[in-house]
């Protein structure tokens, strides 16, 4: 194997997906590989409101994205997270609360999952359910977080994080609840640029 | 141990709006990005186990009826935070060209063969200790449009996932003194020479396997540090 390591002088800097990482990444049974992960977080045993949660990615054109990769990670229904860092008692189903998809040829994306609960900031304030999403692509060195907030959540009002970012961009990260058989379907467009330019966070 | 993940950390990445790069230019925001405070949902991240991880995900050259064409390499190293700490059982995926510089993706259409043996996709888990081993093929250069005559170095796609959501890394590992890269924007973005340095794997003799394959080490450090400095070795 291989010698003690040194300190590193500084992390690996960050690189673009490119344009092909879908058979790697993404492949959604188009190439001969088998994907990691999915679109669809629901296992059989999760509980909490079933929500679709889609829209579409745009550039600086108007143009849709589509060969962006797009990842959520959030709380299960109690507001626990998946991982022993989270220091609760963890979600007692196989819910993982990571998903991955890649945009269509009309810059597309959906997430199959559940509502999150309350997650709690380091003062103990309440946030409001949220998704954070991490975007990748084409002409993107860095990958991009924003959040995804449901439309018609009381929390939202009183929101930690969405009270950082100026009222009149707000809209930016709050998905519209379309009507649907069934299921609830909400629906949020991420804009890289523009007049409608989606809020993204330094973290 | 706790980690945290001071924003200093970040200054090794390119700016997002790197011009040299056209795609970058409608694709990255104009305004600034809004500060906030790390929250659980910030610091925790996916684990995911040995499940994910088939038999030869990790070795690229039996993932087919037969060997695929190229110089036969392997790839290995530690995944670590920035302390120096191995990142245990985080998933490593990996994907790359051919060793003619073509991709399996159907939006590739460089004029170069495909290999019917060859997909280039890979994933493995790294040990308790952080390291990580592919067999793969050194992948060739490949012609894009940024710019007349543009050509991307040899290189291989990392995708990895820490001990949080955001110490999440995407990257790409470039092979020691390719003469393309003075020429290459995405590897440029990085405008530091010695951060740009870390994404170029060494050459690596002594795991070289005789009469089998050459061997490259690549270091992958990602985002997080104890939130008291502590000695390492």
């Amino acid at each position: 194997m291989s010698k003690a390591q040194s300190k590193p002088e500084g992390v690996t800097p960050s690189q673009t997906v490119g344009p092909y990482f879908a058979y790697g990444l993404t492949s959604n049974g188009k190439y001969d590989w088998n994907d990691a992960f999915s679109n669809n977080l629901v296992t059989a045993d999760t509980s909490g409101e079933r929500v679709r949660v889609e829209g579409r990615v745009f550039d600086g054109d108007g143009q849709p994205m589509v060969d962006c990769m797009l990842e959520i990670w959030q709380a299960d229904a109690q507001g626990r997270f998946s991982d022993p860092q989270d220091k609760r008692a963890l979600p007692n189903s196989s819910f993982k609360g990571f998903g991955r998809c890649g945009t269509d040829a009309d810059g597309r994306y959906a997430f199959d999952t559940i509502k999150p609960g309350i997650v709690h900031d380091p003062d103990g304030k309440p946030q409001a359910p949220h998704l954070v999403l991490a975007v990748f692509a084409r002409g993107l060195l860095l990958h991009l977080y924003t959040r995804i907030y449901f439309s018609g959540e009381a929390g939202n009002a009183t929101d930690p994080v969405l009270a950082l970012v100026p009222v009149d961009r707000r809209a930016t990260l709050i998905a519209q609840q379309a009507h649907c058989n069934g299921n609830a379907v909400y629906s949020l467009d991420i804009n890289m640029q523009g007049d409608n330019e989606t809020v993204f966070f330094d973290v | 141990m706790t980690l945290s993940y001071p924003l200093q950390s970040l200054t090794a990445h390119p700016p997002r709006l790197s011009p040299g790069y056209k795609s970058t230019v409608k694709r990255s925001p104009t305004k600034p990005l809004i500060p906030m405070r790390h929250t659980l949902s910030e610091l925790t991240g996916p684990v995911y186990g040995h499940e994910t991880v088939r038999e030869n995900d990790n070795d690229l050259t039996l993932q087919g009826k037969g060997e695929p064409l190229g110089e036969r390499i392997i790839v290995h190293g530690y995944v670590l935070d920035e302390d120096g700490r191995g990142v245990p059982n985080t998933l490593v995926e990996l994907w790359q060209a051919n060793a003619c510089g073509r991709y399996v993706h159907v939006v590739d259409q460089h004029p170069a063969p495909l290999d019917p043996n060859f997909t280039g996709a890979g994933r493995t888990q790294s040990d308790s200790a952080g390291y990580y081993r592919f067999v793969t093929i050194k992948p060739g250069a490949y012609p894009w449009g940024n710019h007349h005559n543009a050509w991307r170095p040899a290189h291989i796609h990392f995708s990895v996932f820490g001990h949080s959501f955001v110490s999440r890394l995407v990257t790409q590992m470039y092979f020691p003194g390719d003469p393309l890269f003075p020429f290459d924007p995405i590897f440029n973005s990085v405008t530091d020479e010695k951060a740009r340095n870390r994404m170029v794997s060494d050459f690596d003799l002594e795991n070289t396997r005789p009469d089998w394959a050459l061997c490259y080490r690549f270091n992958i450090v990602l985002r997080g540090r104890n939130a008291t400095p502590m000695e390492t070795k």
